[in-house]
């Protein structure tokens, strides 16, 4: 099992975000659906450890979540916000940092091509970019770290139809990849039926 | 620069006229400073009587121990001052307190090993309090932007967080601009000091009879002693604070309520 979540919950402001969920995600494509506030995102941000649960247990391939380091579980379990937030610079540059964070070498033309971008882009700096782009870049920026799984944040919220179904191929094609489990947090069930092998409700 | 002045109290009182002056202008205008300026002026009297006192008695024990309290009590005072501009920084105290302590005590310690000023009360104190004083501001600023920063780069800094980045590197160009706005003013004004306008301790010395030359060489050595006191200051206060928007397990503590 990729994820095993128990009895997980989280207050935030004195309220539960997330009260007493129990799941399992196994490797391959989860999509996690649910209405809005059920905290879908606060649960993506636990896998990677940016937060912590204040109760139950999360276990990473078996182990505790909170006995792994957090930045070497950062690059391996990589996490794709919803809203864009490159660095100042070119796209390569983005790359090229997150790559060298994991240690990892860079085919930067390989890499935007798996999340749907010309390799053109390279040298495109990030702030002439469409969200669509950016959020693509995004995702591109994640893959140069060669991660184990990718955490998706509502990737296609904040874009049109045509800037979603990009993002969605390149998804599909990502699927098809042994050795890259997905986790998705979407408020679209068809989204979810499309890009997930099973989707995980949250009440 | 052995030179004395004396000055009168009628001719303090007599530039009560000014104090006047901007009271009817603030009357007038409707800028509702009036009672402000009426409290800034007596706190101006109590406050400067007072410590011209305490460092008359310094001077006259000349002991180096009164010095270093004094500069104690400035450096304690200044990170509670510099605090309430910093109101967005978790924990900024003990950042800034440690900023100003550090500030005063190499700068002031650099003069005295380089044999620029002797380590006798009459140098030390004035220095010290310009010294604390202009790290105080730097800080104070440094510490407000980083506040604000760190509020509006949120998004960027979890995403680069996100990547396995030290809270360090995720935090870097917040902490470099908050670091320049701590710094910039003194830098500015160091660039037009004499044309624009001329600093407190020249014209001082020109009042009580130094000579020009003897007045702008210690303007001069002053302006430096400050860029360094300031750049310190800026560098401490802002290197320790970044880490008090992070947990152990480098992630951003909660300030808000996050998106759901």
């Amino acid at each position: 099992m990729l994820f095993e979540l128990r009895e997980v919950g989280l207050d935030r402001g004195g309220r539960a975000v997330l009260d007493s969920v129990s799941a399992s995600i196994p490797a391959g494509s989860t999509a996690i659906v649910g209405p809005s506030g059920a905290g879908k995102s606060t649960l993506l941000r636990l896998l990677n450890r940016l937060a912590d649960p204040d109760r139950g247990h999360i276990y990473y391939r078996g182990q505790p979540l909170v006995s792994c380091e957090p930045l070497a579980l950062r690059r391996e379990v990589s996490l794709v916000p919803q809203l864009p937030a490159l660095l100042e610079g070119t796209v390569e540059s983005n790359l090229r940092y997150a790559a060298e964070l994991a240690g990892e070498p860079l085919d930067c033309a390989e890499t935007l091509s798996r999340a749907g971008l010309d390799p053109s882009f390279a040298e495109r700096d990030v702030a002439k970019l469409s969200v669509g782009e950016q959020q693509r870049a995004m995702l591109a920026r994640a893959l140069a770290q060669r991660p184990a799984v990718l955490l998706l944040d509502e990737p296609t919220s904040a874009l049109d139809h045509a800037a979603r179904d990009k993002i969605e191929a390149a998804l599909g094609e990502l699927r098809r990849e042994a050795d890259l489990s997905i986790v998705l947090v979407t408020h679209d069930p068809e989204q979810a039926r499309r890009l997930g092998d099973q989707v995980l409700r949250l009440p | 620069m052995s030179t004395s002045i004396h000055v009168e109290l009628w001719q303090v009182a007599a530039s009560l006229v000014l104090v006047a002056l901007a009271i009817a202008i603030s009357f007038w205008q409707r800028a509702d400073l009036e009672r402000d300026i009426a409290v800034a002026t007596a706190r101006s009297i109590i406050q400067l009587t007072l410590v011209g006192y305490a460092i008359k008695l310094i001077f006259e024990a000349d002991t180096i121990w009164l010095v270093l309290a004094l500069l104690a009590v400035m450096v304690f005072f200044g990170a509670i001052t510099a605090r309430h501009r910093a109101a967005k920084v978790p924990g900024s105290f003990g950042p800034l307190l440690i900023a100003l302590a550090l500030a005063g005590a190499s700068t002031l310690g650099l003069v005295v090993a380089l044999g620029i000023f002797d380590p006798t009360p009459r140098y030390l104190v004035p220095v010290g309090g310009m010294v604390i004083g202009n790290a105080m501001t730097a800080s104070a600023v440094a510490l407000n932007r980083l506040g604000d920063e760190m509020a509006d780069a949120r998004v960027r800094i979890e995403a680069t967080l996100a990547l396995g980045a030290t809270p360090r590197e995720a935090a870097a160009p917040t902490v470099r601009r908050s670091l320049r706005s701590g710094m910039i003013a003194l830098v500015d004004s160091t660039k037009t000091t004499g044309l624009i306008f001329f600093p407190g301790t020249m014209v001082g010395m020109l009042l009580a009879g130094a000579s020009p030359t003897d007045a702008v060489r210690l303007q001069l050595i002053l302006l430096y002693t400050l860029l360094g006191s300031v750049s310190i200051s800026a560098l401490v206060a802002t290197l320790l604070a970044y880490r008090n928007f992070f947990t152990p397990a480098a992630q951003l503590r909660e300030l808000e309520e996050p998106p759901a």
